[in-house]
């Protein structure tokens, strides 16, 4: 338990000590938010979905979460072999306490930048329905978090060079964000793209934050919850089981 | 390769006789290259270990064999007694590592990095305290136990990893090219601590080098490693009396041979390349 603890402490640590990092990670997601935001706002509105920020907050929220909890699995890389954490592999703990301590840290670093981003969101006009409703999505944003830092931590225990962070990047990650609802509604897609959606994990964070924050849902709440719980236990199970396999 | 070591009470006390590290006959294959190829070799008590060979000799990966990051593809390891490939965690207890490339957080203070370490190796709360406190001011780090460690020069990282290796008291310490990276002054700063070390700790040092001057210095015994085999094994004087020649440089190049050694890179080669860029 000690050890899952300080090894969680020391991301969360790192994180608050990083304020350039911060600022620097919410660039991507304030331009999606301005730009896209405002810019599609109109034609969003004539087509009579009416607020297109309403619509899309909760899409930044998820882009955030996804961005920052990917980002912690690949710094693994890095860490593997210039950091901390061969110092970890060697020592006399189960690496299934590495992994999860490690993760969970990633993903409460992932949830806190989703709530400095949120609260942007408000800072720009976005307005929940119900405030009741805003801790039952943070929960859903942590299933979001748990996710992609589980998925992060089995594909930077598999990968061998840096390189491969941009092939992630390119054709995981941003394929994950843009298929996933965030920045169009569901419904009335081609059949491709909506099969394609529906295999997309983040779809139902997003689904399912929007849901609970503006009212909006295509699948429901519950079907999104159950979803990002399954994928959830599937995707720490895979990251353990790399991880338990990493030859330093 | 010498067999049992015969008993020889006369010898100083401390080193001992009883093996602390045993390796017999360990091979191991990555693909098509055999990186080590039969090496057997024993490791006293208390002594300090030099394993000496140019680049891509299989130094490193006998120590990450050693310290159960890697499995032997054949063969069979011991330290105190116990096979790190079935007893990990045990034998995790016994040893402390300071590997070729930096391990430590530069992102939170030496205290941290330190107490971070004694959790992961259960070292209560109270010893633990104590413990870091003399081993930083030993490493004379005691100042700048609140800095963050990427404030700190190439030397002073690598003493807190050795002070740091050194916290949960182990019976041998790795050293996998300690000074590589480091000016003369911290070299020599260094080797002084690590000879200390023996005194102070009672603990056995393995450490792999290419610098011969360094082994020559410190070292009680050299095991020389050239194509993943060993080549020659005994104290530095032994080897020039074996090679006839005067200097261990001499031994090391009659025994190794004078062509130079082009390593295919691998990708943690190319990291380095571009950690190397990144710190300017």
């Amino acid at each position: 338990m000690s050890v899952i603890f300080i090894l969680w402490l020391r991301e969360v640590k790192k994180y608050v000590r990083s304020r350039v990092q911060i600022v620097a990670s919410l660039g991507g997601p304030l331009m999606y938010l301005g730009v896209l935001g405002f810019g599609l706002a109109p034609v969003f509105q004539r087509a009579g979905e009416g607020s297109y920020l309403q619509f899309m907050a909760p899409g930044v929220i998820g882009m955030t979460v996804l961005l920052t909890a990917m980002f912690s699995g690949i710094a693994m890389l890095w860490d593997r072999q210039f950091g901390f954490l061969k110092e970890t592999l060697v020592a006399p703990v189960p690496r299934l306490a590495i992994m999860i301590g490690r993760t969970l840290g990633g993903a409460t670093v992932a949830v806190l930048q989703g709530t400095l981003i949120f609260v942007v969101t408000l800072l720009a006009g976005f307005r929940p329905v119900s405030l009741v409703a805003v801790p039952l999505a943070f929960l859903v944003i942590a299933l979001i978090a748990v996710i992609f830092s589980a998925l992060a931590t089995a594909i930077g225990s598999s990968l061998k060079e840096m390189q491969g962070f941009q092939m992630v990047m390119n054709f995981l990650v941003m394929p994950i964000f843009f298929l996933s609802g965030a920045i169009y509604p569901l419904e009335g897609l081609p059949r491709v793209l909506a099969g394609l959606t529906r295999i997309d994990p983040l779809t139902y964070g997003v689904d399912g934050v929007r849901g609970l924050l503006t009212g909006r849902t295509h699948f429901g709440v519950a079907l999104d919850v159950a979803v990002l719980v399954g994928v959830g236990v599937l995707f720490v199970v895979a990251g353990a089981w790399r991880f338990s396999k990493i030859e330093a | 390769m010498r067999g049992r070591t015969p008993f020889r009470p006369w010898c100083s006390s401390v080193v001992s006789d009883r093996p602390i590290i045993r390796v017999q006959h360990i091979v191991r294959s990555f693909g098509a290259v055999t990186a080590v190829n039969d090496v057997s070799f024993d490791v006293r008590a208390g002594e300090i270990f030099a394993f000496l060979g140019p680049n891509g000799a299989g130094k490193t990966t006998t120590i990450k064999m050693l310290t159960t990051l890697l499995r032997p593809t054949s063969g069979s390891l011991e330290l105190d007694g116990l096979d790190p490939t079935t007893h990990q965690t045990e034998v995790r207890k016994r040893f402390g590592v300071v590997f070729q490339d930096p391990s430590l957080d530069g992102e939170l203070t030496a205290w941290e990095n330190m107490d971070i370490h004694g959790v992961l190796y259960h070292v209560p709360r109270h010893a633990r305290r104590v413990r870091c406190e003399a081993l930083l001011r030993m490493f004379e780090l005691w100042e700048r136990r609140k800095d963050l460690v990427k404030t700190f020069s190439g030397g002073m990282k690598r003493r807190l990893e050795i002070a740091r290796g050194l916290l949960h008291t182990p019976k041998v310490l790795f050293l996998d090219e300690p000074t590589l990276g480091l000016d003369p002054q911290s070299r020599n700063q260094m080797w002084t601590h690590v000879r200390s070390l023996r005194a102070s700790e009672g603990v056995t040092v393995f450490l792999t080098t290419h610098y011969m001057d360094e082994a020559d210095r410190v070292a009680d015994r050299i095991a020389v490693i050239d194509h993943g085999r060993l080549v020659a094994t005994g104290s530095s004087p032994e080897l020039k009396a074996q090679t006839g020649t005067d200097s261990l440089e001499a031994a090391f190049l009659a025994l190794t041979g004078t062509t130079i050694r082009d390593e295919s890179a691998t990708a943690a080669d190319q990291m380095r390349q571009v950690a190397r860029v990144w710190r300017r």
